[in-house]
């Protein structure tokens, strides 16, 4: 029986059927992986923890970089930072259920933690931006053709300046995971995007926060871009009971760790085919 | 993850991640590259395009800037996402258009310490797994640039990728290609 209350994906979703299969985009990571944890072992690799060259994440293909970048000293406008402040950011921003007229469906959720620079220093008075699809699934953005509904009291951006001690906190909805095109079937875990500053420009990072115990972990080639899974598990939020409100909303933990000695090598090409 | 580690201790950094497809109502906000007013004295445009390994443009892009002012002091003023159209906080930010392209407003940074000027720049985009840091020097001070360590260390194809050209009407222009034959030189730091 057809069911005819869903509409049909739009033919631009459909998987072009030279498109690769969960399954061999599966075996593409684990054999990236390999070879990457061999070059680790024999010392030849020297790159940060995110692979830029990582073939099953398809459209990384024409996009990273081939040559080594090149090491240099910092100069003094690269060891400072933009400055951000009350000024910049409403407290209302970090609060994404408030954005509108009424309350958004799905999951409210608190994710609460620190932002702090590699030896632990809290990184005070900085901003730290999310963004983030609704609870269906659906991102607010013109380009996303995912056939789940908008939510009209949800947009899903927020923002926050980090206080004294570099603790953040955001108010929202727990995001949907959501289909895309990179193979067939392909399913991104929920997650909720991330950017922030340091006291260095070099210390700007963008990233994904994800919830824990996602089934879809293994499966999605942009979570597998970092081979190490030591790495991975710092992308993951914590459950925290004690962070919970009864009857209103579920508490995470998340604390991000910023570094200003990046010493990000690219891997040779063709280092891991 | 919670980080339990005591302050003072080495920790390991939290990895990056691609910046998506859909970073345009989250990230970009109204005059984020209007770093200096566009009728301000001595506002010049910074603009280029970003493309990728095949020579298509990248409409997916963002590119941030951070930079000295035109003499050469860090700028310390909070305001860069609320701008008051004429305190001058040195960042900027904007999503490439649908033809790769970008456009900053703002002034041609001064010598910091007596090095070759030029704007730090970052790069993310749909389909890059992380971050890309590299910079955008001021082709005008010949001499300053040659004794760039940086700039001194690269071949002419690759100090080519780093140097914007002038323009006529006193702006700047600078591609950047994230692969291919024009690869721009990223930076590590």
């Amino acid at each position: 029986m057809t069911d005819t209350t869903v509409a049909p994906a739009p033919e631009s979703l459909l998987a072009a059927p030279d498109q690769a299969t969960q399954q061999e985009i599966v075996r593409e990571i684990e054999e990236v992986h390999a070879a990457h944890a061999r070059a680790v072992a024999d010392g030849t690799y020297r790159g940060g923890q995110t692979l830029y060259d990582f073939p099953p994440y398809r459209s990384s293909i024409l996009r990273h970089p081939t040559k080594n970048p090149k090491l240099v000293d910092p100069e003094t406008i690269e060891l400072t930072s933009p400055a951000f402040g009350q000024r910049d950011v409403a407290a209302i921003e970090a609060d994404l259920t408030l954005q509108h007229a009424g309350e958004p469906l799905g999951e409210r959720m608190v994710v609460r933690g620190r932002v702090l620079d590699g030896w632990g220093r809290p990184v005070r008075q900085q901003l730290v931006e999310i963004w983030q699809a609704n609870s269906a699934g659906r991102y607010i953005h013109k380009r996303d053709q995912h056939p789940a509904p908008l939510d009209p009291n949800f947009t899903g951006a927020g923002r926050a300046i980090t206080d004294d001690d570099g603790w953040y906190e955001f108010t929202t909805i727990k995001p949907g995971p959501y289909p895309w095109r990179n193979h067939r079937n392909a399913w991104r875990p929920a997650h909720i995007h991330f950017s922030l500053f340091g006291s260095a420009f070099t210390q700007r990072i963008v990233t994904q926060m994800y919830f824990p115990g996602d089934p879809l972990f293994p499966l999605d080639p942009i979570y597998q871009s970092i081979p190490d899974q030591q790495d991975r598990d710092r992308l993951v939020a914590t459950y925290d009971h004690d962070l919970t409100e009864p009857e209103f909303k579920l508490g995470y933990r998340w604390d991000i760790v910023l570094t200003g000695q990046h010493r990000t090598w690219f891997e040779p090409e063709g280092d891991h085919r | 993850m919670i980080v339990s580690t005591p302050e003072g201790q080495r920790i390991p950094a939290t990895g990056g991640q691609t910046v998506g497809p859909f970073f345009g109502f989250g990230l970009p906000y109204e005059h984020g590259n209007e770093i200096a007013h566009p009728w301000s004295p001595g506002a010049i445009v910074l603009s280029g395009a970003v493309y990728q390994g095949d020579g298509n443009p990248i409409p997916d892009a963002m590119l941030e800037i951070w930079q000295a002012d035109s003499d050469g002091s860090i700028p310390q003023a909070r305001g860069s996402l609320h701008r008051d159209g004429h305190a001058f906080t040195g960042f900027g930010r904007t999503g490439t258009t649908d033809e790769g392209g970008y456009l900053f407003w703002t002034r041609n940074p001064g010598s910091v310490d007596g090095a070759a000027p030029f704007f730090a720049v970052i790069v993310f985009a749909r389909g890059l797994p992380d971050k890309l840091h590299t910079r955008i020097y001021l082709p005008d001070d010949e001499a300053a640039l040659a004794a760039d360590p940086l700039l001194s260390s690269l071949t002419p194809e690759e100090r080519a990728t780093l140097v914007a050209v002038r323009t006529e009407d006193g702006g700047l222009r600078h591609d950047i290609h994230l692969q291919g034959e024009k690869e721009t030189v990223f930076l590590a730091y």
